[in-house]
């Protein structure tokens, strides 16, 4: 067969997928900061909650009183923390990105790519990065202003604190992924979504800070993911026991959630 | 690089325009042998539907290949494959000599393509999208004179969603060129588009193959097909049904003319009489008043002229000319053994 004269001389490198892949995430960086609802949900969200709660409700800024260890004597906007982390968490990854990956998929954005010699697990990585850094600043902020306008406690066991922030960006999205892997599209990426978010915000007390979370929404919400995450961080925050339990359920959604969401995800 | 089987069997579109190839004197861009895709059935059912039943076709370097046929006949899916998209159930694709089945990554650099279904994010605006997708190739073209050729220079700054549909679609062939490709797969690149823009972009596309890429069309527009491509293929229900340069499928699917007139009520029967004993005339067709005359190339001719010495004067006369749904419909909608008959002469090329 003649063909052979025009085959291609250049066999590219593995690495040749991932050429462009700065100007990608720049690129899709300055994209995200344009939309600005998901930037505000994103970024802002969490410092506003603290602060609307903390200067909204009467009595939030006063120590708590009766309600035993370890609550008692902390400023009852201080127990709300943790579960602010775990809303700063729980929001992009349940929220932005799932519907960041579904209208990709839907607007044939992915399979684009494909056509292209980056690959599109580009975008997937560059996305988790962009999540990532949103994260990172909308926790810091939050925690900064917090300071700032409340003085917040500071924690009893840092390294618990931050191992359970770890393992709560790391459930959360596994979980996330898991929905931008299967919906095909923007609008099923952010019913299915919401879906999750409410139930798991519930869960992690953010209607029901501190004491005066009911038992039974405690024992439930230590076996989900956003819950777990609360009470971990929480634990660390104000308690000197580490909090196993939750520690071990964030791990264990992440070691189920995460290589599903890679099995199930769609690229067309 | 393994070497292709050749075609084997006898139920097989006839080997494509040899002729062609071996006259430009180089090897194939693009050759598909055989090429045959299911995609699942409904669900439920284990039957899978068949998209592509036997697809073959060779392109020569430097030409505007043409992919031609109804909705659902198979193009997108062929092409797909081709980009090495989609895994073919059967057959032989190369692409520049290499199996983009086997290897999708290979090609990736040297062949842009436009998908039929394929946005981008509403925000991005047009010098950033360009600007990102060249990021990707290792020896890309450069973006201003990219912008200046596909006229975009004066909305590089605008976002994608505010684009036109003719702004997006010189944008969606701009990222296909913007790797400096050496084949560039165009899918249906002026659907919704009006006329005005249509004509626009083919002017592109002639500029494109100016600059010596090799640009696979897929189109259902005949007219496209016509005005642009050196060669192209019928698909018709997942197969070639015919294939050759555009005059050379006109004139094999309809040599026929029609003329259809109209005389003065007093002259009608013996318009009628003469038109009927005439050499040149097939068939004549009464229609209340109008009369239409089917016949060869020279019908008209003939009409005039014998009814000139019957001194019959006709109120008006109109050629009917095929209108571009003609064509399409005479092309695909005959059965196969027609359509093979028809082009047969030409190219060898229908079963
Ligand atoms: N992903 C898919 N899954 C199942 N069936 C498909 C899929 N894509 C295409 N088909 C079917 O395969 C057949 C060929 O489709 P294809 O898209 O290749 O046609 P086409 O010639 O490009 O049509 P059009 O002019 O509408 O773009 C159609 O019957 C279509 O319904
Ligand atoms: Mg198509």
């Amino acid at each position: 067969m003649t063909a052979a004269t025009t085959t291609l001389t250049r066999v590219p490198t593995a690495r040749s997928g991932w050429r462009g892949f700065g100007t990608l995430l720049r690129t899709e960086t300055r994209l995200f900061l344009r939309d600005g609802t998901a930037v505000f949900f994103a970024l802002v969200f969490p410092t506003v909650l603290l602060v609307g709660v903390g200067l909204a409700i009467p009595g939030m800024r006063e120590p708590i009183t009766g309600a035993g260890a370890p609550w008692d004597g902390l400023t009852a906007i201080a127990t709300y923390v943790p579960i602010v982390l775990a809303a700063a968490v729980a929001t992009p990854a349940l929220t932005t990105m799932p519907v960041t990956f579904a209208t990709a998929r839907e607007k044939g954005l992915l399979r684009r790519l494909s056509t292209t010699p980056m690959r599109p697990q580009g975008v997937v990585v560059a996305h988790l990065l962009i999540n990532l850094g949103a994260i990172a600043v909308s926790a810091a902020l939050a925690l900064v202003v917090g300071q700032v306008v409340f003085g917040l406690a500071a924690p009893v066991s840092p390294l618990t604190v931050v191992l359970a922030f770890v393992l709560t960006v790391l459930s959360m999205l596994s979980l996330g992924m898991v929905v931008a892997a299967v919906a095909a599209k923007g609008s099923t990426a952010s019913a299915i979504g919401n879906l999750v978010y409410f139930p798991m915000l519930f869960l992690s007390g953010m209607w029901t800070p501190g004491p005066i979370m009911p038992d039974v929404v405690r024992d439930i919400g230590q076996f989900s993911p956003l819950g777990a995450a609360a009470q971990a961080m929480s634990a660390g925050w104000f308690e000197t026991e580490v909090p196993t339990l939750q520690l071990v359920v964030m791990a264990a959604w992440t070691a189920v959630l995460l290589p599903l969401a890679v099995r199930l995800f769609r690229w067309s | 690089m393994s070497t292709a089987p050749p075609p084997t069997g006898a139920a097989t579109v006839a080997s494509p325009a040899r002729a062609d190839a071996s006259s430009v004197g180089t090897s194939p861009v693009v050759e598909v042998r055989n090429l045959r895709k299911t995609y699942p059935g409904p669900r439920g059912s284990d039957a899978r539907k068949v998209a592509v039943e036997d697809v073959s076709l060779t392109v020569a370097p430097g030409e505007i290949f043409g992919i031609l046929g109804p909705n659902g006949a198979g193009k997108t899916t062929t092409v797909e494959c081709l980009a090495g998209l989609r895994e073919a159930d059967g057959g032989v694709i190369r692409v520049l000599g290499v199996d983009p089945q086997a290897d999708p990554a290979a090609v990736r650099d040297a062949v842009g393509v436009q998908l039929q279904e394929a946005a981008l994010h509403e925000k991005i605006t047009v010098e950033e999208a360009l600007r990102l997708f060249a990021s990707f190739y290792e020896a890309p073209s450069d973006v201003e004179e990219l912008l200046d050729l596909l006229d975009l220079a004066e909305h590089r700054r605008v976002a994608f969603g505010k684009l036109s549909g003719g702004q997006k679609q010189r944008l969606s062939i701009a990222l296909a060129l913007v790797g400096n490709p050496r084949v560039a797969v165009l899918d249906e690149l002026t659907t919704g588009l009006d006329p005005a823009a249509r004509r626009a972009t083919w002017e592109l596309v002639e500029r494109v193959r100016d600059r010596g890429v090799t640009i696979l069309l897929v189109t259902h527009f005949m007219e496209e097909a016509e005005r642009l491509c050196d060669r192209l293929v019928i698909i018709d229900g997942g197969r070639v049904v015919a294939q050759g340069t555009p005059a050379e499928l006109i004139d094999s699917v309809d040599t026929s003319r029609t003329v259809r007139l109209r005389v003065p009520p007093a002259d009608h029967d013996l318009a009628l009489h003469t038109l009927a004993g005439l050499a040149d005339v097939e068939h004549v067709e009464v229609d209340g008043r109008e009369i239409e005359v089917t016949g060869t190339r020279r019908v008209l001719l003939a009409v005039v002229l014998a009814l000139a010495e019957q001194e019959v004067v006709p109120d008006d006369v109109r050629t009917v000319t095929r209108t571009l749904e003609d064509v399409f419909v005479a092309v695909t909608g005959r059965t196969y053994d027609h359509a093979a008959d028809s082009a047969a002469p030409h190219e060898g090329g229908a079963r």
